[in-house]
C-alpha cells in the first residue's frame, strides 16, 4: 500500500513539473511572438460585470458595461490624467485661439489602428460627421452640434471651429475616436465593428461570447508601450452575490464591493490572503431634492432647518458603514472644482427649530406636527426601489425629521414609474436621488433655470439670476483659475439656498487579487496606469498559448 | 388557431405597452450628457410616435412575415437571433430536469401511494416538500458557497469554463456536467412534489377501484397488480401534465439563470421586459404561445392514443 502511495506521489510529481514545463514553454512562445523583452509579460486580469455589453462602438451605446469594455480598446483625442486633469491622449497637444472659437489639435505620428492602418486626421473629422449624422443613433451627438466645421490641414492637424465659445467642448474630446477607413460609407447601424471593434487602444477586441464572456488581448504595438497584462477578460455575471462567491473562490481577480461585503464580509483572513481592497470617492453623490415649486419649500429656512435636523454622519455609518463622506455641494471634495469654503450645516436640532419658527412654522395644534396657516410640515419623501442605502436614509430622515416636527412619508416606487409619474411630472414633494458628478465641471444641465421646464434635469425648478449668469460665464471661460472662481461662488449660493440637502458622496470599494503588482491609487482610480501592472512570473495563474 | 394567435399577441401588445416607461427612457432619463434629440430620434426610428394600435399592425405585418423585427436595444440584433442565441441552454437544461423530475418522482409517488401511511410515505412528503418550500435562490446560493467556496469540488456559475475550447472530449463533457449538476439538481429538487403528489393520488384513486380488489381475489402477483393493472391506468392523466409542460421548455427561470449567470431566455425576457424592448418581449410570447397552443393539441392526441375509451368516443360521436 504505502508503495503504491509513494508511486502515485512520483506519478504526480512528474505530472505537475511537466506541467510547470508546459507552462514555461508557451510562456515563451507568447513572448517571443509578440516581442515584448521584459519578463513582465503574462496573465489574465478577470473582472466581473453586472451585465453584458451592448454594442462595442461606444458612441451607440449608453450602459457603462459597453463603455468599460470601449475604454480598453479605443482612444479619445484627449483623457483624464490619475489626478482627473485633461490631458493628451491621441492628441499630443492643443491650443485654442484668442477668440476661444478654434481648438487646434496636434496629433500622435505613428499610431496604428488594431488592422494595422495608420491613425490620421481623417479618423478625427469622420468621427465628428458621424456623430453629427442624423442617421447615427447616437445619444452624445450635443456637445458636437455647436461645432461649426473641423478642417484638416494635413494627417496630423486636426482645427476645430465652434459656433460660439464652449469650455466643455474640450471634454466632449475624450470621445473615441473611430475608425474612417472601416466605417467610411457604412451604415453605422449595420457595422461588424458593433460586435467585432477595432480601435487604437490597449487591448484588442478577441472574443465575444454573447451573456458570458468578452476577452481582448494585450495590443502589443500600442504607442504607450504594450500593457504587461497580456488578457483582460470581462465575465458576466448578473447576480452581485453570486459575482461575490465567485470572488471568494478565486474566480474573477476584480470586482466592485458593496459597502457591506467591503466592511464586513471581507473581513477574514481567508480573503486577505488572496485580495487587496481599495477605496477611493467615487463620482456621484446622494442628495434629498425639494420641489421649490410647492409651497412648503419656498423658504430657505425651511430647506436650511431640514439640513440642521439631518444627520449626516449617522447616515453615513448606517446606510454605509462608514464608506463615504459628507457632501456639501455638488463636487466631491477631492476634485479640482470643490469650494471647501462653503456654509456647512453641523446636525443641530435647536438651530433647526429656531429657523422653523422663524419662518413662522409652529404646532398650533399639538399633534406634534408644525403649520403655518393651513399648510402643514408634512410632505413625502419618494425614491427608486432596488437601492437599499436610499430607503435607509428615507428612514433615518423620516426619525429625525420627526423630532423638530416635521411629519414624512416614504414611499418607494419602481424606476419606470418613479421617473415617468413622478420625476418628469414634477409631480413629488421631496426625492433622494444620486447624481453622477461628471469630471466636467459644467453644471448648466441640473442648475440652470432654463432646465426647469420639461422633463429636463433641474426638476426641483431651482431658479437663481446669479447662479444663471455664472453658470453661463463659466462655459466659455478656458482658463482654470478663472472658472473655479465662478464655479466657487455656485458652491456658496448653492449652500446658503439649501435646494439640496446634499447628504453623501459613497467609496467606490474595489477588491483585486494582490498578485497584480504595480498599482498606484489616485484620484482617477485604479485603472489610470493598468497598462503598467504585471504578475510575477510565479505568480501567474493563466497562460495561454496563442 | 389562427384567429387565437392574433388575440393572443393582440392582448399581449396593448398590455406590454401600457406598462408605464418606453424604450427610450432608459438611454435619456437622469444623464445630463444625453442630448435632448437623442430622445426624439429614437422615437421617431422605432415608431413610437404613433398609437398603440398602428404600432400593432406595423408588428404584424413583418410577423405574417416570420419576422420578429430588431431589437430596440441597443446592439440592433435581429429578435430571432437573439432567441436562438439562448434557446439551446435554456432547452437543453428544462429537458434534462424534466426528465429527471420524471424519472424520480414517478416512481416517488407510486411507491408513497402503495406503501401508504408508512415510515417511508411520510419521509417522501416531508423530503418532497421540503424541497417545494425552501426558496430557491437560497438553498442556490448556500449550495454554491458550500460545493464551489467551502468544498471547491463544484464550478460556481456560468456554463463552461473559460478555456473550454481547450479541452478534449472528455474533459467537456466532465466540465459540461458539472457546470449544469447544481442548476439542475435545484430544479429537480424544487418541482418533485407537484409530480410525485400528482402520481400518489391518482395511484391511490386506482388501488381502490373495484377491478385491483378483484384482481387480487383472483390471486394475481402483487408486482404484476401494480405495474401492469393500476400504474398503467394511473399514468393516463400525466400525459395531459407532459403536453403542458411542452411550453415551460423555453421559459427559463429568472432567478435561476441570474444566480448561476446561465445565459438563457429567463433573463433575456427579463432584461427585455425591463428595457421595455418590445419587439424581443413579443418574439418570446408569441412563441410561448404557440407551443402552449401545440401543447395542448399534443396532449389532446396523445391521450386518444394511449386511451382507447376516448378514442371509442370519439369514433361514436
Amino acid at each position: 500500500m504505502k508503495r503504491l502511495a509513494s508511486l502515485l506521489l512520483l506519478f504526480l510529481i512528474v505530472l505537475i513539473s511537466g506541467c510547470s514545463d508546459n507552462s514555461a514553454k508557451n510562456e515563451g512562445l507568447s513572448n517571443g511572438q509578440s516581442n515584448v523583452s521584459d519578463s513582465k509579460f503574462g496573465d489574465a486580469l478577470v473582472e466581473g460585470s453586472i451585465g453584458d455589453a451592448s454594442n462595442l462602438i461606444p458612441i451607440l451605446a449608453t450602459d457603462s458595461s459597453s463603455h468599460s469594455v470601449a475604454g480598453l480598446i479605443y482612444n479619445g483625442l484627449l483623457k483624464y490624467d490619475k489626478d482627473l486633469k485633461l490631458t493628451g491622449d491621441l492628441a499630443e497637444g492643443y491650443e485654442v485661439s484668442e477668440d476661444k472659437k478654434i481648438i487646434t489639435f496636434h496629433l500622435r505620428k505613428g499610431v496604428k489602428w488594431h488592422d494595422g492602418a495608420p491613425f490620421v486626421s481623417e479618423d478625427v473629422k469622420f468621427t465628428y460627421e458621424l456623430i453629427v449624422d442624423d442617421k447615427t443613433p447616437t445619444a452624445y451627438d450635443s456637445d458636437f452640434r455647436l461645432i461649426e466645421r473641423v478642417e484638416i490641414p494635413d494627417n496630423y492637424t486636426v482645427k476645430v471651429f465652434y459656433k460660439v465659445p464652449y469650455a466643455p467642448a474640450l471634454a466632449s474630446w475624450t470621445t473615441s475616436i473611430l475608425p474612417s477607413h472601416l466605417l467610411k460609407g457604412v451604415e453605422i447601424t449595420k457595422s461588424p465593428l458593433q460586435r467585432k471593434p477595432v480601435g487604437t487602444g490597449p487591448y484588442k477586441f478577441f472574443e465575444w461570447k454573447p451573456g458570458d464572456s468578452i476577452t481582448l488581448v494585450a495590443n502589443t504595438s500600442y504607442f504607450e508601450g504594450s500593457p504587461n497584462i497580456e488578457r483582460y477578460i470581462f465575465r458576466i455575471i448578473p447576480d452581485s452575490a453570486t459575482m461575490f462567491l465567485e470572488l471568494l473562490n478565486g474566480t474573477i481577480d476584480l470586482m466592485g464591493l458593496s459597502p457591506l461585503q467591503y466592511a464586513k464580509q471581507t473581513d477574514n483572513p481567508r480573503f486577505k490572503e488572496r485580495y487587496n481592497k481599495y477605496k477611493y470617492l467615487s463620482n456621484s453623490y446622494t442628495y434629498v431634492g425639494y420641489n421649490l415649486k410647492n409651497p412648503l419649500f419656498q423658504d430657505k429656512r425651511v430647506r436650511q432647518a431640514l439640513t440642521y435636523a439631518t444627520p449626516k454622519d449617522d447616515i453615513i455609518e448606517g446606510a454605509l458603514f462608514g464608506l463615504g463622506t459628507r457632501a456639501t455641494g455638488p463636487y466631491k471634495p477631492t476634485s479640482p472644482w470643490y469650494n471647501p469654503d462653503v456654509k456647512k450645516y453641523d446636525y443641530n436640532l435647536e438651530k433647526a427649530k429656531k429657523l422653523l419658527s422663524e419662518a413662522g412654522f409652529v404646532d398650533k395644534d399639538g399633534d406634534g406636527i408644525l403649520e403655518k396657516g393651513n399648510l402643514k410640515l408634512k410632505f413625502t419623501i419618494i425614491t427608486n426601489q432596488g437601492n437599499s442605502s436610499r430607503s435607509m436614509v428615507a428612514e433615518i430622515l423620516q426619525n429625525s425629521w420627526a423630532k423638530i416636527g416635521v411629519k414624512v412619508d416614504i414611499r418607494i416606487l419602481e424606476w419606470a414609474t418613479f421617473i415617468n409619474e413622478y420625476i418628469d411630472k414634477r409631480n413629488f414633494d421631496a426625492v433622494i436621488l444620486g447624481w453622477t458628478i461628471p469630471l466636467e465641471p459644467d453644471l448648466y444641465d441640473i442648475w440652470h433655470s432654463s432646465r426647469c421646464e420639461g422633463k429636463n434635469l433641474n426638476f426641483i425648478c431651482f431658479q437663481n439670476a446669479e447662479v444663471d449668469k455664472l453658470i453661463q460665464d463659466a462655459r466659455v471661460e478656458f482658463d482654470f483659475d478663472k472658472r473655479k472662481k465662478m464655479y466657487d461662488r455656485i458652491q456658496e449660493i448653492l449652500a446658503e439656498e439649501q435646494p439640496y440637502t446634499f447628504l453623501y458622496v459613497g467609496e467606490s470599494l474595489i477588491a483585486l487579487s494582490n498578485r497584480f503588482e504595480n498599482i498606484e491609487p489616485a484620484p482617477a482610480g485604479l485603472m489610470h496606469n493598468f497598462i503598467r501592472w504585471y504578475v510575477q512570473k510565479e505568480n501567474r495563474k493563466y497562460f495561454f498559448t496563442q | 388557431m389562427v384567429p387565437l394567435i392574433i388575440g393572443i399577441t393582440f392582448i399581449s401588445f396593448v398590455v406590454v405597452h401600457l406598462a408605464p416607461g418606453d424604450p427610450t427612457q432608459f438611454l435619456s432619463s437622469m444623464n445630463p450628457k444625453i442630448s435632448e434629440t437623442a430622445r426624439e430620434k429614437f422615437i421617431k426610428m422605432y415608431n413610437l410616435d404613433k398609437p398603440v394600435y398602428i404600432q400593432y399592425f406595423l408588428w404584424l405585418k413583418k410577423f405574417v412575415k416570420f419576422d420578429f423585427g430588431e431589437s430596440f436595444s441597443q446592439d440592433r440584433k435581429k429578435v430571432i437571433d437573439k432567441i436562438l442565441e439562448r434557446l439551446p441552454v435554456t432547452l437543453w437544461l428544462n429537458i434534462a430536469s424534466m426528465v429527471l423530475v420524471f424519472a424520480i418522482a414517478l416512481p416517488l409517488g407510486v411507491m408513497s401511494a402503495y406503501l401508504r401511511d408508512t415510515i417511508f410515505d411520510k419521509a417522501v412528503t416531508v423530503f418532497v416538500f421540503v424541497g417545494f418550500a425552501i426558496p430557491t435562490f437560497w438553498l442556490a446560493l448556500l449550495c454554491m458557497y458550500y460545493f464551489g467556496v467551502i468544498v471547491g469540488v463544484l464550478p460556481i456559475s456560468g456554463l463552461t469554463s473559460y478555456n473550454f475550447e481547450s479541452m478534449t472530449l472528455f474533459e467537456k463533457i466532465i466540465d459540461i456536467i458539472k457546470h449544469a449538476f447544481l442548476p439542475v439538481f435545484l430544479s429537480v429538487f424544487g418541482s418533485l412534489a407537484g409530480l410525485s403528489r400528482f402520481a400518489r393520488n391518482s395511484m391511490l384513486d386506482v388501488l381502490n377501484e373495484d377491478y385491483i380488489v378483484a384482481a387480487r381475489a383472483r390471486g394475481i402477483g402483487e408486482g404484476r397488480i401494480i405495474f401492469k393493472h393500476a400504474l398503467k391506468n394511473a399514468l393516463l392523466p400525466v400525459v395531459t401534465i407532459i403536453g403542458l409542460s411542452v411550453p415551460g421548455l423555453i421559459g427559463g427561470s429568472v432567478i435561476f439563470e441570474s444566480i448561476f449567470s446561465i445565459p438563457g431566455m429567463g433573463q433575456l425576457f427579463y432584461q427585455s421586459v425591463m428595457m421595455r424592448d418590445y419587439p424581443v418581449i413579443m418574439g418570446i410570447l408569441v412563441i410561448g404561445a404557440i407551443l402552449t397552443l401545440l401543447g395542448n393539441l399534443l396532449a389532446d392526441i396523445m391521450y386518444a392514443v394511449v386511451d382507447p375509451r376516448i378514442r371509442y368516443k370519439k369514433r361514436a360521436g
